[in-house]
């Protein structure tokens, strides 16, 4: 043989965060190359600010605050439902690995495994920078504005990428445990769908019937809304960006372990 | 004598599904720098042996070592000398060829310089270099077959587990493995293959273990179980059963097998020309008129039936 192979030795520890490295850049070009998946990180967005701009801009704008647009109002909210969806492809990418025989070849490696969920996790949080982005640059020409300093919108950065890293570790609890894609997209769909709408993320909550409103108040996604909403609109925040902090590493401090525990279980039969 | 060097060793391992008990004490040992071949039906329990070996299953009694680590103990120590290569491909399909090797190589341990090197040279070798940059999914089975073994080849493991690499292959490319575990072999890599051919494992290995129901049926060196087997199938068949009662009479002792429906008998031969004249001699001396012959390499049925003494069970 003709090429002299060098070993990295390096500590355990470090090996597994490189692993970790390799299987980002994997999930990444994974997200590149699967097309289909890259207009819902593009078009999707845009088509849902627009539609929602349009169709309940007019019905809403009478219960908003004074002085703010539909559109300044409703940004927070499209930008927390697309990265919501837009977690859900860690589920998708885990279950996608464990179906095939892909996780077999990894196991008879000599690598860390969970760096297999920690490059899904990571990359779904690249792609959702992304979409955001585009979100903000398309509000932009149709006519968003805001008065956020640079520091507000670093916390705005912050709590969305806190949020979207908590919910991609839920996604791969779900990843590991559905048996099937179609599983996976229907449990997101049951899962994300009534978080995402019973929240202050299209409507203020003021409107809605007293059940409805006491969950719409109480759960992560309007608290994370309602935050990046105070800091666009220069509103007060009102305990929405400590109440997103405290359930986000909550989600956390549960879903890694979780989804670590079910990973290794369903890969060591 | 030296003591032997063995590099795979295992000691009555068993294996269930619940009540299904799929290994029932197996025993098998691989000197350095050979190779095994595992022949078996479907459902015999090979691939099951070979993910425990490779530390992808967990076992429930018995011993289980690789290059001196314990598999049950030492799974780690286990995975960075062995390479596997499924039963069915375990490549990433949205990366391409050279990305699949390369980022395989690296979780191996090699450094980015080795791995790319490495997969150039893998590359080359398993006549990919066409298809590098293209993504897997766009390969052809066969090539998806050469570049799984590739992949399981980055790190060069001194120990390689290969579950029927030339299963759904035509026979060009079937021919083409053969030829690149041929070199493997000649390198010196321990090697357990598995295999429902004969041919296949006649062939290749140097040593050959026939498992059926989780259990060990025969084994020996390819001659050693040809010598039970016979090398070749005489096939004879007749007009009508009178002819075929008739014949089956005189052969005798050396028939295999009958195929009532085609008035057709088999029979072991070792020596082509001879058995083949006897046979025909024999024949034209009771004037039992013959319709057609054929002479065919022994299948994994007849294997089973000169083993045994029973037809292997049906397909799953
Ligand atoms: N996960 C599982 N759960 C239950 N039974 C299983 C499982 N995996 C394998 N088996 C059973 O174990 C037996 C041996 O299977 P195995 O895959 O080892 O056979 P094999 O020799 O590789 O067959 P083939 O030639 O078809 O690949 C079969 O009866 C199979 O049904
Ligand atoms: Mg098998």
């Amino acid at each position: 043989m003709a090429v002299q192979l060098e070993f990295v030795k390096k500590p355990k520890v470090v090996l597994a965060f490189i692993d970790s490295l390799i299987m980002v850049k994997r999930s990444s070009q994974h997200i590149i190359r699967n097309t289909d998946q890259l207009l819902g990180t593009f078009f999707q967005p845009i088509m849902f600010l627009v539609l929602f701009a349009a169709v309940f801009g007019g019905a809403v704008a009478a219960a908003l605050p004074q002085g703010v647009s539909y559109l300044n109002f409703l940004m927070a909210g499209i930008i927390v439902q697309t990265v919501s969806f837009g977690s859900t492809t860690t589920a998708i990418a885990v279950c996608n690995d464990l179906q095939k025989g892909i996780v077999d070849r990894f196991r008879s490696l000599p690598m860390a495994n969970l760096a297999v969920l920690n490059g899904h996790v990571i990359s779904d949080l690249f792609r959702n920078s992304i979409s955001t982005v585009v979100m903000l640059l398309a509000g932009l020409v149709i006519g968003f504005r805001s008065n956020a300093t640079l520091m507000e919108w670093l916390a705005i950065a912050g709590i969305i990428l806190l949020f979207t890293l908590a919910f991609s570790w839920l996604s791969a609890i779900v990843g590991v445990l559905a048996k099937s894609v179609e599983g996976v997209q229907w449990l997101t769909f049951i899962i994300i769908f009534p978080l995402t709408f019973a929240s202050s993320a299209f409507v203020p909550t003021a409107s809605m019937t007293p059940v409805l409103k006491a969950f719409a108040e109480n759960q992560p996604i309007t608290h994370v809304v309602e935050a990046v909403r105070s800091l666009m609109l220069g509103t007060p925040s009102g305990g929405h960006i400590t109440m997103s902090i405290i359930w986000c590493v909550a989600i956390l401090i549960v879903a890694v372990p979780v989804a670590s525990w079910l990973f290794r279980r369903k890969t060591s039969h | 004598m030296p003591k032997k060097d063995y590099v795979i060793q295992v000691k009555n391992l068993t294996k269930s599904y619940g009540e299904n008990n799929v290994l029932k004490g197996i025993d098998l040992n691989v000197e350095r720098g050979t190779m095994l071949a595992l022949l078996g039906p479907n459902g015999a329990g090979k691939t099951t042996t070979v993910r425990i070996l490779s530390t992808l299953l967990k076992f429930d009694g018995g011993s289980v070592m690789v290059e001196g680590y314990d598999v049950a103990k030492d799974a780690d120590k286990v995975r960075s000398v062995i390479g596997l290569t499924g039963q069915s491909a375990a490549v990433d399909e949205l990366l391409t060829g050279r990305e699949n090797l390369v980022m395989m190589g690296r979780l191996y341990r090699l450094t980015k310089r080795s791995a790319i090197a490495r997969a150039n040279e893998l590359l080359e070798e398993f006549d990919l270099l066409d298809a590098a940059d293209r993504p897997a999914k766009t390969y052809s089975g066969g090539m998806r077959r050469r570049l799984d073994l590739a992949v399981s080849l980055i790190a060069t493991p001194p120990v390689i587990f290969l579950d029927e690499p030339t299963t759904g292959l035509d026979p060009r490319s079937r021919i083409a493995m053969w030829d690149i575990i041929k070199k493997l072999m000649a390198n010196g890599t321990t090697i357990l293959l598995t295999t429902q051919y004969l041919e296949e494992a006649d062939q290749l290995a140097d040593q050959i273990i026939v498992i059926d129901g989780g259990k060990v049926i025969a084994e020996g060196t390819a001659k050693e179980l040809k010598g039970k087997v016979g090398k070749d199938r005489l096939e004879l068949a007749f007009a009508n059963e009178k002819a075929l009662a008739a014949a089956q009479k005189a052969l005798g002792a050396g028939v295999v097998s009958v195929d009532e429906k085609e008035h057709s008998v088999t029979i072991a031969i070792n020596d082509t020309n001879e058995d083949v004249k006897s046979a025909l001699d024999t024949l034209s001396k009771q004037k039992i008129e013959l319709i057609a012959m054929a002479v065919h390499k022994p299948t994994l049925d007849d294997v089973f039936l000169s083993l045994t003494g029973k037809q292997k069970k049906g397909d799953k």
